[in-house]
């Protein structure tokens, strides 16, 4: 069975598929709203400099996650 | 008089589709139940009037920022005869999640599918006609920005506004259970109607993200891009300035002048002195403002401005902000109202306010033409651009000083996550409808604050009756003077100061009221003031414009945004203290260093 594991550790140029988030409901409903589903293949495309936030590709959206974020959503390789 | 009502994801081209159906006769208005002003239109529409309502952007129905709760009240206050709900047509497998709410809470609606032409590009097909059976809304594919499917997809508006009973006042609250089921029919709807393509890539964006968000030269990168956007505003604005001045000049001497001759001297002076030197001055800076709203336009409809967030998210979390107040922070290089205004998308209340706290230091385009008339009159040609960017730099000086100090006090930490759409282009239509909307806005500005500022500055400068006009004895020259203790240090003249009180109505005046105080106009105007006092007392002046209390509007916007008077008094205060500290730090020094 493949490891989980944080989105916060995937490296640029990594896919991964979503498979848990940690949110409060708030913020669920936006993640959601942007393309942050169970079951969705999601790109690490780039990290701010910095250690800024994470450039994420799902699907035909883009969309920019901070680290501390990322660590809640969970993922699988 | 029937009701429509736009609404959309952000970025999903809603304010296109409203221009396009409103043409330019927009304006804002009150809504019950709503505490903020939105934008609307009245069109003929199918035989009868019909008010267009265009909504603030929103991902969630349920969502819990300002934006979303706008759009909930205006729902639960406002009777609605449809809805148009626009969504991104390349981003439909996410964007129905608005139209199958709406649809849950029983509200006729039309789908407007936007953006057709990039869709095309991506390989998406969709199957409108099935779509609209299953969702239970008739769909059309359009392009809003470039026109194509527009003709049906408004016979469609029409027809159904023709048939649609209006829906009354209606509760959120009970369909909040429905998310699964909503969920689940999303993956229903796409699987039968729509066709992508696994990954779809927008190449172009891409390649042009290698550069511009490249780690290491990313953010230099962003600095260039936005020096040379202000560097050209100059090298381009100011020529034209001059030659609009030069117009005005030639319409005052040649036709003006000759035909108020006859009046007695006191009433020729209030006219030809007062309101035609003060406000043709200001209206000489319009094409600097047009010229830079036009390339504000391209950015912000580039989606630069969205990577800009993602470039400095870091460095302005350190400072208690996120990237979005640095967006806000560029908006406001515009105009720092709607500046404030975007800030409702932040849930945090702490960290809304220290954005707001910072907005008003950035370098609006009204102060920009204070400071396009004094760099011209006191600076070299080559020297004025760089000044001026400095004052740009100065704006980020005093965020970072005003956000490191506050920051205990406006505590968050707030999650945040942001779309970064595909670069796009602006059409010309739409650069030419931003240019108009400036002028507009600046006529009304024009016929409100700066005619009656600068008929005040000529009575204080010509009372009382009989004193020469500005001097010593007249009523500005006694304010002038009474302030001298305070801002003289600072190297603000007694003229300087009457001009300064004024530019709290609105910054424009300022050179309005210069032009009034010195009985000059135009280019003899700049020499008059450059006989008057020199760089460092100017360069002193311009600091001081730039960081001391805001303009009227954007105090107002404060207070109704934040709705707390010791916030609003605090955010009057404090940037009066640091602009004299600065101007009068700077003053100082440049004289002991024998400048």
């Amino acid at each position: 069975m493949p490891s989980l594991f944080r989105l916060s550790a995937l490296k640029p140029g990594q896919s991964a598929t979503v498979q848990a988030i940690h949110v409060d409901s708030g913020f669920q409903f936006r993640l959601n709203a942007l393309g942050f589903r169970i079951g969705k293949p999601l790109e690490l495309i780039r990290i701010a400099p910095f250690n800024g936030p994470l450039h994420l590709k799902l699907g035909s959206t883009e969309v920019m996650l901070r680290q501390q974020d990322a660590a809640n959503i969970e993922v699988v390789m | 008089m029937k009701r429509i009502a736009l609404i959309g994801m952000p970025n999903a081209g809603k304010s296109t589709l409203f221009n396009r159906m409103s043409g330019a006769s927009a304006k804002v208005a009150n809504w019950p139940g709503v505490t903020v002003d939105l934008l609307s239109a009245k069109l003929l529409i199918a035989g009868q009037m019909a008010e267009l309502v265009d909504l603030p952007g929103i991902y969630d129905l349920h969502g819990f920022s300002d934006d979303e709760q706008v759009v909930r009240h205006f729902l639960c206050n406002n009777t609605i005869d449809l809805v148009l709900i626009v969504a991104n047509a390349t981003q439909v497998d996410r964007q129905l999640t608005l139209a199958l709410q709406l649809k849950a809470l029983g509200l006729p609606a039309v789908l407007l599918l936007n953006m057709a032409d990039e869709a095309k590009q991506h390989g998406i097909t969709i199957n409108t006609q099935q779509l609209g059976d299953e969702l239970g809304y008739p769909t059309a594919l359009l392009s809003a920005k470039y026109g194509q499917g527009y003709a049906e997809a408004y016979k469609l508006i029409e027809r159904e506004l023709s048939t649609s009973q209006a829906r009354a006042v209606l509760s959120l609250e009970e369909d909040f259970a429905t998310d699964q089921a909503v969920e689940d029919k999303l993956e229903k709807l796409i699987s039968h109607s729509v066709d992508m393509p696994v990954q779809t890539s927008h190449s172009v964006t891409e390649k042009i993200d290698k550069v511009m968000l490249h780690p290491w030269i990313g953010l230099p990168l962003f600095f260039t891009v936005m020096f040379l956007m202000f560097q050209a505003v100059y090298t381009l604005g100011a020529p034209l300035q001059d030659g609009v001045a030069w117009l005005l000049e030639g319409f005052r001497d040649l036709a003006l002048a000759p035909l108020l001759s006859g009046l007695p001297a006191l009433l020729n002076s209030f006219l030809l002195e007062g309101v035609f030197d003060g406000v043709a001055t200001v209206a000489s800076f319009v094409p600097v403002i047009i010229l830079f709203f036009l390339f504000m336009a391209i950015i912000e409809d580039s989606g630069y401005l969205s990577r800009a967030a993602f470039l400095m998210d870091a460095l302005m979390t350190k400072m208690g902000l996120d990237g979005r107040s640095f967006v806000m922070l560029l908006m406001g290089f515009g105009c720092n109202v709607p500046a404030l205004m975007g800030t409702r998308t932040m849930r945090s209340r702490g960290l809304r306010l220290l954005t707001m706290m910072v907005i008003p230091f950035s370098l609006c385009s009204a102060r920009l033409q204070v400071f396009v008339f004094m760099t011209t009159a006191l600076f070299a040609p080559s020297q004025a651009p760089l000044v001026l960017f400095s004052l740009y730099l100065m704006t980020f000086v005093t965020v970072i000083v005003t956000a490191l100090l506050f920051k205990g006090q406006f505590n968050s930490s707030e999650p945040f996550a942001l779309e970064l759409p595909p670069y796009r282009f602006p059409t010309t239509r739409q650069m030419i409808l931003r240019g108009w909307h400036e002028i507009r806005h600046f006529l009304r500005r024009a016929t409100k604050f700066i005619t009656i500022g600068v008929v005040l500055v000529w009575i204080l400068t010509h009372m009382p009756f009989g004193v020469e006009p500005a001097s010593a004895a007249s009523w500005s020259g006694m304010i002038g003077e009474f302030m001298q203790p305070i801002l003289s240090p600072a190297g603000i003249n007694p003229e300087l100061t009457v001009a300064l009180i004024f530019g709290f109505v609105a910054k424009e005046i300022v050179i309005g009221a210069l032009a009034v105080i010195y009985g000059l106009e135009g280019s003899s105007l700049m020499q008059g003031i450059a006989q008057q006092i020199d760089w460092v007392q100017a360069y002193s002046f311009m600091l001081f414009t730039l960081i001391y209390t805001p303009c009227l509007a954007t105090v107002a916007t404060l207070r109704a945004e934040a709705k707390s008077g010791w916030y609003t008094a605090l955010s009057l205060a404090w940037p009066l203290t640091l602009a004299w500290t600065i101007s009068t730090g700077f003053y100082q020094a440049a004289r002991y260093l024998g400048y």
